[in-house]
């Protein structure tokens, strides 16, 4: 199968399979009017199957949202063609306003203007809170 | 400007002098009697209390302090909408300190975001609960004279107890403690609990359902009450219900110097006949919040 490589933009490659669309939801790339392509399953020696997203467009990126969903990803900055810098992602120690407390006895499910903050408790288990009732992300 | 959410942000050396300076309140009451000449403490009660809400207005009192709040969110502008962060920010022009009560988890940490003034959690729903907690440490350290070493038997509704999964994790930070952790099977200590607290900082533990086998060998018994709405079926709560009621017959293998707990309110978990039993501490542990509370709002207001 043929994608068009692209001229600017960013390519999130390493993804682990699976991610892809949940990336692409969180960060909003459906928002986006440039041409935003996901290829899912594609064949990996270090991974078996991976998940690749490519936007036809030098946007910011919001990084957070990649550590969180999948911190292994790398992130390549395409100019005229060329890879001009490609970057890791780590977790991070912080969330806001990317996922929702789902505890209803929470105080943030009442106050709807509240910022959604999580925290980084546990890095081996990549576990967050909720930073006001500690409830942990799913 | 500091708050207590989370027993957990308190240091083993500031519990020390918490317990320290309630320690030296018992001693010398008059000592502190005008400590808090002029200050006011704003009791924000977002739901009924009883114990608690009378305890922090009672030990403002003591201290010299004047007090204004409210006992119900009925009476408060919750009931036409207001955001607790608005709240928070409106008291902080009228009080020196606020205790909150509220339903909802993280609204006092909500409050001391925007608060100009010292917050105390005085409850947040199922979560926190710092000053019941506090309370249960200065009796332990009145009746046994130390943390470590000691065989704490937690009994009953060990799922949605906020109250022993705060003393787990303040008791957790002292060496040679052992957890006998008494519950049915539907209310046993949640798995975060056990992985997060107990099991990360190394701490001896056993589980079982079994209040009566596991008596010899406690030095502190806290118990809680195990609630019919928490099971699925009356049937189930019927065959567990007596298990978990502690009345002289249990008691017979247990220590002489056992710590019998309870944060209160008890119903029927507890029989009265063990009331006059020299072991039963619970009374005593109502009285010691108070203490606390005092220590509390003299850190949290930087009064020596």
């Amino acid at each position: 199968m043929n994608i068009d490589s692209i001229k600017d933009g960013i390519v999130i490659d390493h993804i682990t399979a699976g991610n892809g669309m949940r990336l692409y939801s969180l960060l909003e790339l459906d928002k986006l009017e440039c041409t935003v392509a996901i290829i899912k399953n594609v064949g990996s020696k270090q991974m078996g199957k991976k998940d690749i997203i490519k936007i036809d467009a030098d946007i910011e990126l919001n990084t957070d949202i990649l550590g969180y969903v999948d911190p292994d990803v790398t992130v390549n900055i395409i100019k005229e063609g060329k890879i001009v810098n490609k970057y890791s992602v780590s977790l991070p120690e912080t969330l806001k306003n990317v996922i929702s407390c789902k505890n209803p006895r929470c105080i943030s499910s009442c106050e709807q203007e509240l910022d959604q903050i999580f925290t980084l408790t546990d890095k081996e288990t990549r576990t967050y809170r909720c930073l006001y009732c500690e409830t942990k992300a799913k | 400007m500091r708050s207590l959410i989370d027993i957990k942000e308190l240091s083993v050396s500031e519990l020390d002098s918490l317990i320290n300076t309630a320690l030296d309140i018992i001693e010398n009451p008059k000592k502190y009697s005008q400590k808090c000449q002029g200050k006011k403490i704003a009791t924000l009660f977002f739901e009924p209390s009883t114990r608690t809400r009378l305890s922090f207005e009672a030990a403002m009192y003591e201290l010299g302090g004047n007090v204004l709040g409210f006992s119900e969110a009925q009476s408060s502008s919750a009931s036409k909408g207001e955001s607790v962060a608005d709240t928070a920010k409106i008291i902080s022009l009228y009080a020196d300190i606020i205790a909150m009560r509220h339903p909802k988890e993280g609204a006092p940490l909500v409050a001391s975001m925007n608060a100009s003034i010292p917050v105390i959690n005085a409850g947040d729903g199922g979560h926190n609960h710092p000053t019941q907690t506090l309370a249960d440490l200065l009796t332990i350290k009145r009746k046994k004279g130390r943390f470590d070493n000691l065989t704490v038997g937690l009994c009953g509704d060990l799922k949605f107890g906020r109250t022993v999964h705060s003393l787990i994790s303040a008791l957790s930070r002292y060496e040679g403690i052992k957890f006998v952790l008494i519950s049915p099977e539907e209310l046993k200590i949640p798995g975060y609990v056990k992985t997060d607290v107990i099991e990360k900082n190394g701490i001896e533990y056993v589980e079982t359902t079994d209040l009566a086998g596991a008596m010899p060998e406690l030095d502190i018994l806290y118990m809680t009450r195990v609630q019919k709405e928490r099971f699925f079926n009356e049937e189930d709560y019927l065959r567990l219900k007596d298990s978990y009621i502690l009345n002289p017959q249990k008691l017979e293998n247990a220590k002489k110097d056992l710590c019998i707990m309870h944060p209160l309110p008890r119903v029927n978990e507890i029989s009265v006949s063990v009331d006059n039993d020299p072991r039963a501490c619970y009374f005593e542990q109502a009285l010691n919040g108070k203490y606390m509370r005092m220590a509390l709002i003299l850190m949290l207001l930087g009064i020596e």
